[in-house]
């Protein structure tokens, strides 16, 4: 099995080979303001090693080409790129004094928000209808819709995790009237939870364009590197998506270059229960490894200030990286950071701003840059400041722990030499080979899913669940895992106790790994 | 002492300060700020009214949202629903109500009547019933007095209405009412038996909007300016630090329509081996220190976000929250011996005797 891994950072462009199990070459380049040369880049820096050519100089067979990408989060954050977007919810008379956008802030809501539109429908939380779907209502707002020239839409209903049917019959209303409406609905993406459901929703309405685009250049950039592959895209949870699949509903990638890298430090340690502190330029992350998954945040998530319920990795993220800047006298380190800018501003590379990265060069912890310009900084200066960053980390690490004894902690990012071999509170400090590269590592071994969401009648619960488990095995046995190696990672179901002959409606999804081609 | 105007201001630190009353549950005051704060932009104001203001032979209605909390989060409080439950109170017994009270301080009925009054443009009353949150209809000061438990109106918002006209006692309007609203999609907007003034200045539990954003106020403030928000708590309510922690275990089960379980914690800081565990029904009810019961309803338990200082509910607290735990001492109607026969511990199924945190 041969898969490359892709990540596409804010500063870099990491990509990596996955050979049989071992990384066989790790390399970086710039991201590039259009993505498409960024990943051109990469793969020719790995290509230009000779591993993606066999003996006879003849391409080798690459199983997959596995992206993570903070693109989608970065543009709801930054406000760029985002489409115009109609919201249509199916509740009316309920709920109607808090509408779609109710809770956003406003400049972002300013930018997204293209028509609001309510109608009656929606479910009881027994499965009863809460509301007739009103069908003409959804028709003559698809036709102001048109009208308005609005082409992404969300669509949310009271009850829809429960009973998607009023979402989708609005959807086909919607497709009869804008054929190419890009439309989301709400029960794809969330849980319980009307707004903030929604509000996933909306966001991931408004990614249309941006996905559409993005997964093209992609495809484009693999496309032009001579790779003949399948491209996928790495998910929040630590699995892939088809192409397809990621540009209807991007926002399941929002937090994907987290997991990766927390997946991809669990990979290259061998560890699947630890803490990792993955600390790049500007930022430090540290989560918790749970059998080799990140554990998961269980409340409200927060995108651009606009509230969710995704299923986001529990990060905790403080100002701490290889550009934060040193100010020593009272002694500071960050949060202020240089950011990509590093190789320009950075002592040891001619710039005038005190970073740790010249610290480390002073130190002779990194071998960059220029040593000279930073003699200046005498040792106990250099320890000063590596205790000062030893410290920010401990605190960090303490607070996302969850048990009272030493834990080992895996190192990983650009900027791990600010971890030092010892910390409190901590078993053991591992780094790794390959840690700069660990998010690009963590998309290549990325896992295949399966679902199965459905009613269920006339079974006890138990044999329900065992069901959907089945179904949602073979699924992911058809998507490509192996099923020696599938677990179970959400099990869900909810009693409809008004439908006859003890209807329960279950959702169940497993990962598994790839299996061997 | 006059009508005062509640700010938009007073209304966020509203949201904080009942949620902090709420000891675990009452729901979050989110949506109905959200509510408020639309409300506000359109231009309504509320104003706050002390119940020394009322005379005897006035009319108040208490109000509440009844129902389960997830039902909420999809249905969610529309301000006009409970107006129109008051609305409907007064046309089934003729009274004009001279302002509106909240049935109970506690999470998201706090903000209910604060809706009911911008659409009926009443004064909201500076009182409630519990001073705090509690799960049963029959756990309030004017069921501890033996008022009249009924009538009872409850709407919901496709126009549903229906009238309790009579129960013998508080228990029955329970079980009656819960019915109702069971059918309505476990959520309804009720308009409380009606209370004259000289009930709510004798049962009443007085000045709790304002404690709520006392509270509420010294959290934000404290957080603005990056300042321990438990002391900012502690310098505005007579209240005690029990325990400081991190959750390490939490059991959930939902039984005859409540939220029960237990609540284990590690201790941090000065409590470093100490172990907490908290019963709650809804709420929080008793607290045991290494298995010996340190504070109990009706004394306020209070669980709180250690760096936040917001209030962390029975139903969102998990694994690994690092809290501090506080008790605040509760309204004197609950320490008689009537009031512990309706909120002591007993009345929650746990056989000890109260003692209270702040007894000398």
């Amino acid at each position: 099995m041969r898969r490359i891994g892709i990540d596409v950072g804010g500063t870099n462009t990491d990509a990596v080979l996955i050979e049989e199990g071992k990384v066989v070459r790790a390399v970086k380049a710039p991201t590039s303001e259009d993505v498409t040369t960024g990943i051109l880049d990469s793969l020719t820096s790995l290509g230009s090693t000779g591993v993606l050519k066999g003996a006879d100089g003849k391409p080798t067979r690459i199983d997959g080409v596995m992206i993570g990408t903070t693109h989608f989060i970065n543009a709801v954050v930054q406000r760029r790129h985002l489409t115009r977007v109609a919201a249509l919810r199916l509740g009316m008379p309920a709920s109607a004094s808090l509408p779609p956008f109710c809770d956003w802030p406003e400049d972002l809501s300013a930018l997204v928000r293209g028509g609001v539109w309510m109608v009656e429908g929606g479910h009881e939380y027994d499965g009863r209808p809460f509301m007739p779907l009103d069908e003409a209502a959804i028709t003559k707002a698809a036709q102001e819709m048109k009208v308005a020239g609005l082409k992404a839409v969300g669509i949310s209903a009271i009850f829809s995790p429960l009973d998607p049917g009023h979402e989708r019959r609005a959807a086909e209303l919607v497709s009869a009237v804008i054929p190419d409406a890009a439309i989301t609905c709400s029960s794809d993406l969330g849980r319980i939870g009307l707004l903030e459901r929604e509000n996933a929703g909306l966001l991931n309405a408004a990614l249309a364009d941006l996905a559409r685009e993005t997964i093209a250049a992609f495809e484009k950039a693999i496309h032009d590197s001579g790779i003949a592959a399948p491209l996928f895209i790495t998910q929040n949870d630590g699995t892939v998506a088809e192409a397809g699949q990621a540009r209807r509903l991007p926002v399941y990638s929002f937090a994907s270059g987290a997991t990766n890298s927390m997946r991809g430090a669990a990979y290259l340690s061998g560890l699947a229960d630890a803490m990792v502190i993955d600390v790049g330029g500007t930022t430090t992350d540290v989560g918790q490894l749970k059998h080799g998954f990140p554990r998961e945040a269980n409340s409200v998530v927060k995108v651009g200030g606009v509230r969710t319920l995704f299923r986001m990795p529990d990060l905790l993220s403080i100002g701490l990286g290889g550009g934060s800047h040193v100010v020593l006298d009272p002694l500071k380190v960050g949060p202020v950071s240089v950011g990509y800018r590093l190789l320009k501003e950075g002592i040891a590379f001619g710039g005038t701003q005190l970073t740790t990265t010249d610290v480390a060069v002073a130190s002779d912890v990194l071998k960059l840059g220029d040593k000279k310009k930073v003699a200046h900084l005498d040792p106990a200066t250099c320890r000063k400041v590596f205790s000062e960053a030893a410290r920010l980390a401990e605190e960090a690490i303490d607070r996302m722990k969850t048990e009272a004894g030493d834990v080992p902690l895996i190192a990983v990012g650009g900027g791990a030499f600010l971890i030092p071999a010892k910390l409190a509170g901590v078993s053991q400090v591992i780094h790794v080979e390959h840690g700069d590269c660990a998010n690009a590592v963590g998309a290549a071994i990325a896992q295949v899913s399966g679902e199965c969401d459905q009613i269920f009648k006339d079974l006890s619960r138990g044999e329900a669940i065992s069901a959907a488990q089945g179904i949602a095995n073979d699924r992911a046995v058809a998507a490509g895992a192996a099923r020696a190696t599938l677990t179970t990672i959400e099990s869900e179901d909810m009693p409809l106790a008004y439908l006859p002959g003890n209807s329960v409606r279950v959702r169940v999804r497993v990962v598994g790994d790839v299996a061997a081609g | 002492m006059p009508l005062r105007d509640i700010t938009l201001d007073d209304i966020e630190s509203l949201a904080v300060g009942a949620w902090v009353l709420g000891t675990g549950g009452g729901g979050s005051p989110y949506l109905g700020l959200l509510n408020m704060r639309a409300l506000y932009k359109e231009g309504h104001r509320v104003q706050l009214m002390p119940a020394s203001e009322l005379l005897d032979d006035d009319w108040v209605a208490a109000v509440s949202n009844m129902g389960a909390p997830l039902v909420g989060q999809e249905r969610l409080t529309d301000s006009r629903t409970i107006a129109r439950a008051v609305e409907l109170m007064e046309r089934h017994t003729g009274y004009r109500f001279r302002g509106i009270m909240a049935l109970e301080i506690g999470g998201g009925n706090s903000i209910q009547p604060l809706m009911a009054a911008v659409h009926l443009s009443r004064p909201v009353i500076d009182s409630d019933m519990m001073g705090r949150a509690y799960p049963e209809a029959q756990m309030t000061s004017v069921a501890v007095a033996d008022l009249m438990p009924c009538p009872l109106t409850t709407v919901d918002v496709r126009g549903l209405e229906s009238v309790v006209e009579k129960v013998p006692t508080w228990k029955w309007m329970e079980r009656v009412s819960r019915k109702i609203c069971t059918e309505y999609g476990s959520i309804a907007s009720t308009c409380k038996a009606p209370r004259t003034g000289a009930e709510v200045k004798k049962w009443g539990i007085h000045g709790t909007t304002t404690k709520a954003i006392a509270i509420g106020h010294a959290v934000r403030e404290a957080q603005r300016r990056h300042e321990d928000p438990i002391a900012a708590i502690l310098s505005v309510e007579p209240g005690k630090v029990l325990y400081k922690g991190k959750v390490m275990d939490v059991e959930r089960r939902a039984t005859e329509g409540f939220l029960r379980g237990r609540t284990s914690f590690d201790g941090t800081d000065e409590y470093r081996g100490a172990t907490l565990e908290l019963n709650f029904q809804n709420e929080w009810i008793v607290a045991w220190l290494d298995k010996k019961p340190i504070a109990m309803s009706p004394d306020l338990i209070c669980v709180l976000d250690s760096v936040s200082g917001e209030a962390v509910g029975t139903e969102t607290i998990r694994y690994g929250q690092r809290v501090t735990v506080i008790a605040l001492p509760p309204p004197p109607v609950f320490l008689t011996p009537k009031g512990l026969q309706h909120v002591g511990p007993r009345a929650f199924g746990y056989d000890i005797e109260f003692k209270s945190v702040f007894a000398a």
